[in-house]
């Protein structure tokens, strides 16, 4: 009779210059496991913690509802209700950059999981955009259930002529808020236990020049500054364009083609500058001795 | 290169680190040369503070060696990173890794997408190695409610879901109880021995542990490699007489009887610490400096003359704790209490920026938990 198999032998190799002797294929494989590996407690947390629909949808909504009500004191045109409801959506993923991309990685250091990061046979850029698909995830759920609540309970008329443009748009400011998040994400790092405070401060004044409850073209000079480093504030003004055709309250800034591109760019740029960083981040750590934990 | 030109399992030579602080720079290492066999099982001994840590640092690729040079099984720690990531894995001591939310079997799946495993791979792989470290009870439970000894029984399963051809353990028994410590040394010799050529560097500051464990035990201080050998070898450097402890039912003829046979070249009334608390009147007992062990057969003859019973017999060994005194010129204790000053001082100058480390007044995270726990933010 043979030995039952140990639990400790698993993928037995013959050598470690074996076991380390990966072909491309299987370290892109690795990499888009992990990506889903790092993705997998985001989208479990979305239903093992309940309290999120409170905090996540509830409680914000009555920001939106607030705005809703001021609107219709004020007999603003009804496009204006469609405006804060389409940027009370759109806030969800401004809070998912700074709280759970941003200052993640630095919270991560806390836990001591950058270090088994740094460690495996992966890039770090793998567990970003893990990080981002399960906030993306989590954040497009509360932004769905504000739309789909807020369009119907404050009688919202959407008037769209190009779907796929406003998809293709919607997918681009994702694609460069994501892309801003990784990029935010080393740098908070690098700030150390600055992150909690630079997260606080970057959260109104990005909701304000953003133009998340109205259009961002109102604020001049200021607004146009936004459009061309802010993907919320391209990305809303164009979905806006996009999504209430005919309106001559939008004050577009920009065609929302010409907005697409600026995403386009902008998302390319930013997870470019995100990988730099990243392999920057490593650099400095090791040789300057920045990754090393307390004890010598 | 070993003689059989197989890569040694670790090959460090000359190697150096030194961290930026004010107001001088601290040497944590300071030519380390060191080479550990494939299939060794080998410790790192040293006090707080002596650059056991620093160097697992630039053996796993986390820090550069400011110079000399480190190759893991023929891999060069500062070039070839992606290689050796893919055969070695780390456990620390108190790690708190993953995210408190997960089901152990969860944290465990997960950490496993990060080594390629494949979905179901990964899945089956987990539930093997819940099994191994007796973790089933708990696989369903969230991580952030396992005791100390079970968090991390999970972090050593965590390290062997790779099945790596090299494992750190930086202090994996730190805060564990007698008996979660004992269970993780157990586990972490049925791992190594399932596989030849499986290697362990563990750093350590528990000198009974290393006793236990290792195959070879380098002992450092300062950043210094002070010693190396078995830990016989290390023991014969600071003990060359035989000493036993003998308990015999009576002596009539008193113990400087003993003292003058040939060979011995002592006999006197052993302390309560030689005994360790053990002491029985109604016996004789008798600490015994000899030569050498040949020595012990005239003493036993002899009480054989006298008519005496021996009641027990054990050869009294030095502990690595007097290797260490006998190296350094004082203990453990004290080496660390030295080691801690100079960080304080180090750090009120200035310290180095850790960008790794956990910092020590952690801000509360995103989701309004304290990050004792590790949690995944649910916004």
């Amino acid at each position: 009779m043979s030995a039952p198999p140990s639990p400790f032998v698993f993928r037995r190799t013959d050598s470690p210059q074996q076991a380390a002797a990966w072909d491309r294929t299987r370290a892109l494989v690795t990499n888009l496991r992990s990506v889903y590996g790092r993705a997998y407690p985001r989208l479990i947390g979305a239903r093992r913690e309940p309290s999120w629909l409170l905090f996540e949808i509830l409680l914000p909504f009555l920001t939106t509802s607030a705005f809703v009500f001021v609107y219709r004191a004020l007999d603003a045109p009804s496009e204006f209700i469609g405006f804060v409801v389409l940027g009370g959506a759109m806030t969800a993923f401004w809070l998912n950059i700074l709280w759970m991309m941003a200052a993640q990685l630095y919270w991560e250091r806390d836990q001591g999981n950058l270090e088994l990061y740094f460690t495996a046979p992966i890039s770090m850029m793998s567990i970003l955009f893990g990080m981002a698909i399960g906030g993306l995830f989590m954040s497009g759920t509360r932004a769905l259930v504000v739309l789909i609540v807020g369009a119907t309970l404050y009688g919202v008329t959407f008037a769209v002529d190009q779907w796929l443009l406003l998809l293709a748009v919607f997918l681009l400011t994702m694609g460069a808020l994501y892309g801003l998040g990784m990029v935010l994400a080393s740098f908070f790092l690098l700030s150390g236990r600055e992150a909690w405070h630079l997260s606080q401060g970057l959260q109104e004044p990005v909701y304000f020049v953003s133009g998340l409850n109205f259009p961002v073209g109102r604020l001049g000079l200021l607004g146009a500054l936004a459009i061309s480093t802010i993907p919320l504030a391209v990305g809303l003004d164009a979905m806006r364009q996009l999504a209430f055709v005919g309106s001559e309250h939008v004050y577009g800034v920009l065609p929302a083609w010409a907005e697409a591109l600026i995403l386009l760019a902008m998302a390319a740029l930013f997870i470019s500058l995100a990988r730099w960083m990243l392999r920057h981040i490593e650099r400095l750590a090791r040789v300057e001795g920045k990754l090393t934990m307390k004890g010598t | 290169m070993s003689a059989s030109s197989r890569p040694l399992a670790i090959d460090a030579r000359g190697v150096r680190r030194v961290y930026k602080a004010k107001p001088k720079p601290i040497v944590a290492l300071d030519g380390v040369d060191l080479q550990v066999e494939p299939g060794e099982l080998f410790g790192l001994l040293g006090p707080n503070g002596a650059g056991k840590t620093t160097l697992i640092k630039i053996l796993t690729t986390l820090l550069l060696p400011t110079s000399g040079t480190a190759h893991v099984f023929g891999f060069n720690v500062a070039h070839q990173t992606g290689e050796l990531r893919r055969i070695m894995n780390i456990v620390s001591g108190g790690e708190q890794s993953g995210y408190g939310l997960l089901h152990v079997r969860e944290q465990l799946w997960m950490f496993s997408q990060f080594y390629g495993l494949g979905v179901r791979e990964g899945w089956h792989r987990v539930e093997q190695l819940i099994e191994a470290v007796g973790l089933t009870e708990q696989r369903l439970q969230k991580v952030s409610s396992l005791s100390t000894g079970q968090r991390q029984k999970l972090n050593l399963a965590r390290g062997l879901l790779n099945d790596p051809w090299i494992l750190f353990l930086d202090e994996p028994t730190l805060g564990l109880d007698v008996s979660a410590a004992r269970q993780t040394r157990e586990l972490v010799q049925q791992w190594q021995q399932a596989l030849p050529g499986r290697t362990i560097l563990l750093t350590s500051h528990y000198m009974a542990e290393v006793d236990e464990l290792c195959d070879r035990v380098a002992i450092v201080d300062r950043g210094r490699i002070l010693a190396i050998g078995t830990s016989a070898e290390l023991k014969r450097r600071v003990q060359r007489e035989s000493i036993f402890l003998l308990e015999v039912d009576r002596l009539p003829a008193g113990i400087q009887a003993l003292a003058a046979l040939p060979g011995v070249l002592s006999a006197v009334e052993p302390t309560a610490q030689d005994l360790g608390g053990a002491a029985d009147r109604q016996t004789v007992s008798v600490k015994l400096t000899l030569a050498d062990d040949a020595a012990l057969g005239g003493v036993v003859a002899e009480l054989g003359r006298m008519g005496a019973s021996i009641v027990a017999l054990a050869k009294s060994e030095p502990t690595l704790e007097d290797v260490f005194v006998e190296l350094v010129g004082r203990g453990f204790a004290e080496r660390e209490q030295e080691a801690d000053d100079t960080d304080d001082r180090a750090s009120d100058g200035g310290g180095r920026g850790d960008l790794l480390a956990p910092a020590d007044d952690s801000a509360t995270p995103a989701d309004g938990y304290v990050s004792q726990e590790p949690v995944e933010t649910a916004r």
